[in-house]
């Protein structure tokens, strides 16, 4: 890792140097991006999401994201489960284990906030974050296996800011959103007077019969 | 059901009158109640009798005592039974099942662990679910913890 920070100090003093380091910037972000292979922390439900996320029907081993099985091989420590207090040290020290640069994504609401346990719960460690810098949040109980795979997309997003010049950010045109603001500004655009509140009744479309139809359920159609 | 149970209240007073008087049967189920002095030598005597299999050993925290349970299975007589005793709050300490049936090893320890009960004769009475600096015994009713953050009442 020395080598590489010299370089990337001694490419941004030079002259003309810049040109050359964006280029082996995106060249290192764009391999490390691709293989971005995963250190599955499956410590509850969550886990079996995770392994249908990496078996045929999702197979998110195409985007170079496959589980590997001791953490010094990999680059994303996926904690997928609930977190208690007798496990927190033996997570700790995995990803104390994993080489630079890591990685990690919440999965599910135990790791982003305790979830269900967050009440009333003498055990459970209330989000991963408590002990390890989370990169990317996925909400649900548990998560779609589609969700793991976005996570996985955003956090390449991420990986691509990356430079190899201590310290420095690539400038790049992403959609993430830049901070929690940004990101609850979006949600505000996103809501419809529909989809207000979390139990509002879902909208009941019915393509193959007109609506007409289904009104007049039980005379003559 | 109650027929077998009825069989099973005759097997026992056939097999060993000492314990007949303490069977009863409640809520559909064999149940012996046994005075905490006397539970290791009803054990071994159930032992005996055919319950060859400890299924399970918790307790209830009861306001003025704890109560411990030990499931039994036997197959000689296929049947289950339960088994209860009494232990002080005050000086929570009971007999090991561990010479009886080892399986009652991690079974014991679990209900040290939540409830505090010390069990004389256990190998390595230690804390197993929680972490071994954890303080206190979480399943009492009367446990309260900093960490714990209540659940707000919304009506």
């Amino acid at each position: 890792m020395a080598l590489v920070d010299r370089i990337g100090t001694s490419l941004e003093r030079t002259p003309g140097g810049g040109i050359i380091l964006t280029s082996v910037d995106a060249l290192v972000d764009w391999s490390r991006g691709q293989s971005l292979w995963a250190m599955p922390m499956g410590t509850a439900c969550c886990a079996m999401e995770f392994i249908a996320a990496s078996f045929s029907k999702f197979d998110y081993d195409r985007l170079g994201t496959f589980p590997r099985p001791d953490p010094r091989h990999c680059d994303v420590m996926v904690l997928a489960g609930t977190i208690t207090e007798k496990m927190k040290p033996a997570i700790q020290r995995l990803w104390d284990q994993m080489p630079e640069p890591k990685w990690a994504i919440a999965m599910g609401n135990c790791t982003v906030s305790g979830g269900i346990f967050y009440y009333d719960s003498y055990s459970v460690v209330r989000g991963a974050d408590e002990f390890i810098p989370v990169d990317v949040y996925i909400a649900g109980c548990p998560p779609r296996p589609e969700s793991l795979i976005d996570a996985v997309m955003q956090l390449r997003e991420l990986v691509h800011e990356e430079s190899i010049a201590p310290g420095k950010r690539r400038e790049r045109n992403t959609k993430l959103p830049r901070s929690k603001a940004e990101a609850n500004e979006r949600m505000e655009a996103m809501r419809t007077p529909e989809s207000d509140g979390p139990h509002a009744p879902a909208k009941v479309v019915n393509k193959e019969f007109p609506s007409d139809v289904i009104a007049d359920e039980g005379g003559e159609v | 059901m109650s027929d077998h149970l009825e069989e099973l209240r005759e097997r026992i007073s056939e097999l060993d009158p000492t314990i007949y008087p303490l069977f009863s049967i409640e809520f559909g189920d064999a149940v012996i109640a046994v005075p905490l002095d006397d539970l290791l030598v009803t054990m071994h005597r159930l032992r005996e009798l055919g319950f060859d299999r400890l299924g399970m050993v918790t307790a209830v925290d009861r306001p003025e005592f704890f109560v411990l349970v030990y499931r039994l299975h036997s197959r000689a007589l296929s049947a289950g039974l339960f088994v209860k005793a009494k232990v002080h709050k005050e000086d929570p300490v009971a007999p090991s099942m561990f010479e009886v049936w080892p399986a009652a090893d991690w079974q014991e320890r679990e209900v040290f662990d939540l409830f505090g009960i010390d069990f004389e004769g256990h190998p390595d009475l230690k804390r197993i679910f929680l972490p071994d600096e954890f303080e206190g015994h979480p399943l009492r009713k009367d446990y309260d913890h900093p960490r714990v953050i209540r659940r707000p009442d919304y009506i």
